[in-house]
């Protein structure tokens, strides 16, 4: 009997199984990422206009459409950061600490516990030189 | 066998991606939510004087460049490939398009921060 | 004796000859707590359905033969257990993104091409005779790149690689993670050739770190780690094949 191998559609792959449905919010986020880069790039081509044109961009900021969409980008930022340091011990050669190899787990936790700390620092930083 | 050139572009991601998840969210807070709302912040904090101040600075300079410039880095990196899972192909005008608008982001923060002076 | 329970397992079925498509055939197979899905399998082959096509061999998750779909999951049938999908119906189908030839038979040629193109052996560092004596490694070179031998072929994380599905031009998780096997070994030599086919654009860069490989993996090889930890080395390798005295 001849060979006739049946190939299979890929169409709709990710929504096959939670862990495509996560892996693709968490590509998702890049979106918003870049949507807030754009909106720190205004910030800086306005700066770089003038006094009137800064103010309109800090004006646009104040409108209740961009707070809430702030509030969307938050929540992106902050999947994004989880995911981050929840994937990033896949890319690292083993660390060995006192002769034993660093848990995933640990990795992860260092990584968020960065990101809380450098995070608090920049908000005092910029309470310091806003006042 | 022909090398990747994705090397380049996958340090940016990862450059971009680092920066973002230690403090990407709270600059969307201080900028999006608190300054706005008065939250931790007076709602003038950002004043004009004051971002002059810092962006005349190399050091703010660099900052608010690595900012913008990496985040778009890592989106477009990111966004390429997830293109690829939804069945654009990796390459040509994907790539173009994807990496282009991060160079043209980044060639577009440069030079507002040298025009805004030392 | 507690009374034996049924469970309808769901097979997508496929003879190869002309005109055929893919078909669901279900059978009820009653089942004791210990049995695997495998059993499952070979109870209907026995007692239903002689035609029934499946690659199977030591029962013990460690010949790698019988990776297959199982509730939409890459599993070895052998490690399953029909009491796992109770009330069921189990849907059973071949391994994903690989070719059916027929049932749950799938055409594992490419995996087979790839594995030969990695130098899946120690290629001697040194050349070494016999009156030289055995290898000697310590126990920490031997972690550097035990957990990778641990590799049973299966192709598991190539079914669970969406990456490997949307192009099979991707060098993909197992085999990366052998070749990482063999760079690791101190006796081997070898790696310049094999990073070849790492730098490549089907090598370790057409992975996005779904992560779903290592998910999957029934002898925690983790195939991510070992594409991943490539990536820094080729990024590494990109910069650093300008500087003098490189090879």
């Amino acid at each position: 009997m001849a060979r006739r191998p049946y190939v299979r559609t890929m169409d709709g792959w990710w929504k096959r199984d939670a862990f495509f449905m996560r892996y693709m919010a968490r590509e998702a986020t890049a979106i918003f990422v870049v949507i807030y880069a754009f909106v720190l790039l205004a910030g800086v081509v306005q700066l770089a206009r003038g006094e009137a044109a800064f103010a309109a961009w800090v004006a646009a900021l104040h409108s209740p459409a961009s707070i809430a969409m702030h509030v969307v980008l938050l929540a992106a930022f902050i999947y994004h950061t989880y995911t981050w340091f929840e994937i990033m011990p896949k890319t690292m050669p083993p660390i060995v600490v006192a002769g034993r190899k660093l848990s995933p787990g640990v990795i992860t936790g260092a990584g968020l516990a960065a990101s809380a700390v450098l995070s608090i620092a920049l908000l005092l930083v910029v309470r310091a030189l806003a006042s | 066998m022909k090398r990747s050139n994705q090397p380049v572009f996958w340090l940016l991601f990862g450059a971009g991606g680092m920066f973002s998840a230690l403090v990407g969210g709270m600059l969307v807070f201080i900028t999006g939510i608190a300054m706005p709302l008065g939250i931790g912040l007076p709602t003038d904090a950002l004043t004009y004087d004051n971002l002059l101040v810092f962006h005349r600075h190399w050091l703010g300079k660099a900052f608010t460049f690595a900012v913008t410039s990496l985040f778009l880095w890592h989106g477009a990196h990111r966004i390429f490939h997830s293109l690829h899972d939804f069945g654009v192909p990796a390459r040509g005008a994907s790539a173009i398009a994807c990496y282009g608008i991060a160079l043209a982001g980044t060639v577009a923060a440069a030079v507002a921060l040298l025009a805004i002076g030392f | 004796m507690p009374e034996p329970r049924t469970i309808t397992i769901e097979v997508l079925r496929y003879q190869p000859a002309e005109g055929n498509k893919p078909y669901v055939q279900s059978w009820p197979v009653a089942f004791t707590d210990d049995m695997s899905v495998l059993q499952g399998l070979q109870h209907i082959k026995d007692y239903a359905d002689g035609s029934l096509t499946f690659r199977w061999s030591c029962r013990m998750a460690i010949c790698g033969s019988c990776g297959m779909m199982i509730d939409g999951k890459p599993q070895l049938a052998c490690r399953s257990f029909l009491r796992e999908f109770y009330p069921g119906p189990l849907r059973v189908e071949a391994l994903a993104h690989f070719p059916i030839e027929r049932d749950l038979v799938v055409d594992a040629e490419d995996f087979m091409t790839k594995l030969a193109r990695i130098k899946p052996y120690i290629v001697p560092r040194e050349e070494r005779s016999l009156a030289e004596g055995e290898y000697r490694q310590t126990p920490a070179e031997l972690e550097r790149y035990e957990q990778f031998s641990h590799c049973i072929n299966c192709m598991l994380c190539y079914a669970a690689c969406p990456q490997y599905g949307l192009d099979p031009s991707f060098l993909g998780p197992g085999v990366t993670a052998l070749l990482h096997r063999y760079n690791s070994d101190s006796r081997d030599g070898a790696k310049n050739e094999r990073m070849q086919l790492v730098h490549a654009e089907d090598g370790v860069w057409a992975c996005t770190a779904v992560g779903y490989c290592s998910e999957v993996c029934p002898k925690q090889v983790d195939p991510a780690n070992a594409v991943n930890q490539n990536k820094t080395a080729s990024a590494v390798d990109w910069f650093a094949r300008f500087l003098p005295g490189h090879k």
